[in-house]
């Protein structure tokens, strides 16, 4: 037993459009690992269960002391994160709200587990705050291991600073939970460079949260031997036989996909959409999510002193993709950059997937391995795209 | 709530499957071990009766009477994994979760902490139930973890020496020297010490055995859910050999579970004081109500 009490609040429960929305907010000066703690604070989370990695220690560090302080119910170390995941997936059955964060090879470990998480209809929120996979090591922030999450089914989110971070991570709840999504939601976020980073961020009162969630309110019942329809599980038709199970799995798949697509309404009713445009029509279009949203969105800003004919997008949701509105977003442009924080540049590989002409893609600039990226690095791009004369060497 | 839950209204029985009402009306839920339970299996309508385990499957056999022993089915829960037994458990009217290979223990653990937080008046069972690979091998970590966290759940390892469900391959549970696949040139380490590992790890009541003995096996059942109830993780290290893999004749399969029920799976009950008090306290009420039950059935005859 533990000799330390927790104190019993008494918050005022709302709708997440009226958290997100209508409630009065102040500004504050954290961190983005703050950021994503203050968001748990307020969104009613029953369990959250942690286990460390750098950089994400800091988050479930401080979710822990959100529990100690008596906003969360239950919260606890697991073993490893395959353990980690595996709980959320057991504890998510019992029929409450669920929160876990990881980063790199916390997530790569735990993969087999999160990936299940769709398919169980687990609608938990994960925090993946980017970091290196090996090898070598690195503990710095790299968002390869995103790449590993896109094919599972999860809503994806990627937030560019700590005002994101909070405002994801609050409405991801809300998103997760829709009867029509019942899926995953992981809000991403770069180590380091927006998880130790501080920034402004306006919260509403910590007096708030979101209402509580509603076992009943799910396309698969709890498994709690209470919330009907009875569940009571004979012949399970997934375990029958090999030609039920093959049936059963690729209908259940689809479903999944088609309910992460659902999610995209969701995404455009709490945060105002997939992505966020600035200059359509420009010859060249920066792209990017993400913190590397930031470095593009002042390459952006270097170039509209200049007077080029540059755009920016930056993508909010990884998953569902934002294939209609990015392909309306490049319609016009000549160039396309995607600078990214990854060797692979899966942001790339996608958007050449989404527009009809992926051959205005241009392959980078790419920083890995944790390096920072530099605008300038966006600008000799933009520079060479436009045929514009400069000094820049790299 | 619960036995309501699975009761269906009356005017609406008739539009559900026969096999559901049947289960309600003629099932275990809500009824004592004398009227539904391991001494008159076969008399009513089980949780688990069919199956697609092999023939003459020890370990089927064993599910089954995990199943009749269960002191309240209405409220348990069970988990499983990957392997054989998972085809029948996931077939018994009993909520099953499965996530994958070896993680019962953890998912055990998150279910049972949200339960508690849910339902704090309220007692619902969660038993993990796994065979010898995914307890000891692949989720050995995640088994032990469970159990040093003190984690208040039933663990079942259903023990036949091998990885079954996917062609006879040797496990860490199987015995030294047998050739398996895998093994080809037989297995060269010990079987692991697995009642003394949960003793270690902080299990309050650990049985080893070779369920030959309704009964016992029935008694031990029960004990492990109600000291898990109260008051710590609980383990059942029984053996359900695999008569295919170990090409044991059907015949001989009760034969053999009785010549390793004298051996290295002979009869070992351990538990603490507080376990101790548990069962007695438990079991006094049993006796006490089966003694009451018997005297008003006696006086509703005279
Ligand atoms: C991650 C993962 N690795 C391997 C497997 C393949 N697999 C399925 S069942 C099994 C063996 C089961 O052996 P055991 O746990 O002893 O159960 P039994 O079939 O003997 O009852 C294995 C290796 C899997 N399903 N998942
Ligand atoms: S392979 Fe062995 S353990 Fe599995 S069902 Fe057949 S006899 Fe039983
Ligand atoms: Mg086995």
């Amino acid at each position: 037993m533990s000799a330390i009490t927790r104190p019993v609040l008494n918050k005022k429960q709302v709708e997440m459009n009226h958290l997100l929305h209508e409630a009065p907010r102040e500004k504050h000066f954290i961190t983005g690992a703050q950021a994503m703690a203050e968001a748990v604070k307020r969104a009613n989370v029953d369990m959250a269960i942690a286990y460390p990695i750098t950089p994400q220690s800091e988050v479930m560090h401080l979710v822990g002391d959100v529990f100690a302080q008596g906003h969360i119910k239950e919260y606890y170390r697991a073993e490893e994160e395959l353990g980690t995941m595996s709980a959320i997936a057991g504890a998510s059955r019992a029929g409450i709200r669920l929160f876990t964060a990881t980063s790199g090879p916390g997530l790569l470990r735990g993969l087999e587990a999160i990936v299940s998480w769709p398919g169980h209809r687990v609608p938990a929120v994960l925090g993946i705050l980017t970091r290196v996979v090996n090898a070598p090591l690195s503990i710095q922030p790299d968002n390869i291991e995103m790449a590993y999450m896109m094919h599972c089914g999860a809503v994806m989110l990627h937030a560019e600073n700590q005002q994101d971070t909070f405002d994801f991570t609050l409405a991801a709840f809300a998103i997760a939970e829709k009867v029509d999504v019942y899926i995953p939601v992981a809000v991403a976020t770069e180590g380091f460079f927006v998880t130790h980073a501080k920034g402004y961020v306006n919260m509403m009162s910590e007096d708030l949260v979101y209402k509580e969630f509603d076992p009943v309110a799910s396309p698969v019942p709890a498994m709690d031997n209470e919330t009907p329809p009875a569940r009571i599980q004979r012949d399970a038709p997934v375990q029958k036989s090999n030609f039920m199970s093959y049936l059963i799995h690729s209908v259940w798949q689809q479903e999944i996909w088609d309910s992460n697509s659902r999610a995209m309404k969701y995404i455009y009713e709490y945060l105002g959409g997939p992505i966020e445009v600035q200059n359509p029509g420009s010859d060249v279009m920066i792209l990017a999510s993400g913190c590397a949203a930031a470095q593009a969105r002042e390459a952006h800003r270097y170039a509209q002193e200049d007077g080029l004919s540059v755009g920016f997008v930056k993508v909010r949701a990884i998953r569902p993709f934002p294939r209609d509105e990015i392909r309306e977003a490049l319609k016009t442009a000549k160039t396309v950059i995607v600078p990214e924080h990854n060797i692979i540049g899966w942001l790339c590989t996608e958007v050449k997937a989404a527009i009809p002409n992926g051959g205005i893609v241009h392959e980078g600039p790419r920083v890995f391995g944790g390096m920072t990226l530099p605008v300038e690095l966006i600008m000799f791009e933009i520079y060479e795209a436009l045929g514009i004369e400069h000094k820049m060497k790299l | 709530m619960s036995l309501k839950y699975v009761t269906p209204a009356e005017r609406f029985k008739r539009y559900l499957p026969k096999d559901y009402v049947e289960l309600v009306d003629f099932g275990p839920f809500g009824k004592t071990q004398e009227e539904a339970g391991p001494g008159n299996m076969g008399q009513f309508k089980e949780l688990m009766e069919e199956h697609p385990m092999c023939s003459g499957c020890w370990m089927a056999y064993y599910i089954r009477l995990i199943f009749a022993s269960l002191p309240c089915p209405e409220e348990t829960v069970t988990l499983g994994t990957a392997g054989c037994g998972r085809l029948a458990i996931s077939q018994a009217a009993v909520p099953f979760i499965y996530g994958n290979y070896g993680d019962q223990n953890a998912m055990a653990s998150g279910l049972t902490r949200a339960f508690r937080l849910r339902f704090p008046d309220k007692q619902k069972d969660v038993i993990t139930i796994a065979g010898d690979g995914g307890t000891m091998d692949i989720g050995f970590s995640m088994t032990m973890h469970s159990w040093i966290r003190g984690e208040r759940f039933t663990t079942i390892m259903l023990d036949n020496e091998v990885y079954g469900n996917t062609g006879g391959q040797s496990s860490g549970m199987s015995p030294k020297g047998a050739v398996l696949k895998m093994a080809p040139m037989g297995k060269d380490f010990e079987k692991m010490p697995a009642t003394e590992l949960a003793k270690a790890a902080g299990c309050v009541y650990i049985v080893r055995m070779s369920p030959t003995n309704i009964k016992q096996a029935a008694k031990v059942i029960r004990r492990a859910i109600f000291v898990a109830r109260e008051v710590g993780p609980t383990f059942i290290h029984a053996y359900t050999s695999c008569n295919i893999e170990y090409s044991i004749p059907t015949e001989d399969v009760f034969a053999d579970a009785i010549e390793l029920g004298r051996g290295r799976f002979k009869f070992d009950e351990y538990m603490t004081d507080e376990a101790k008090i548990v069962i007695e306290r438990v079991e006094g009420e049993e006796k006490a109500a089966r003694k009451a039950r018997k005297a008003s059935k006696a006086e509703a005859v005279n």
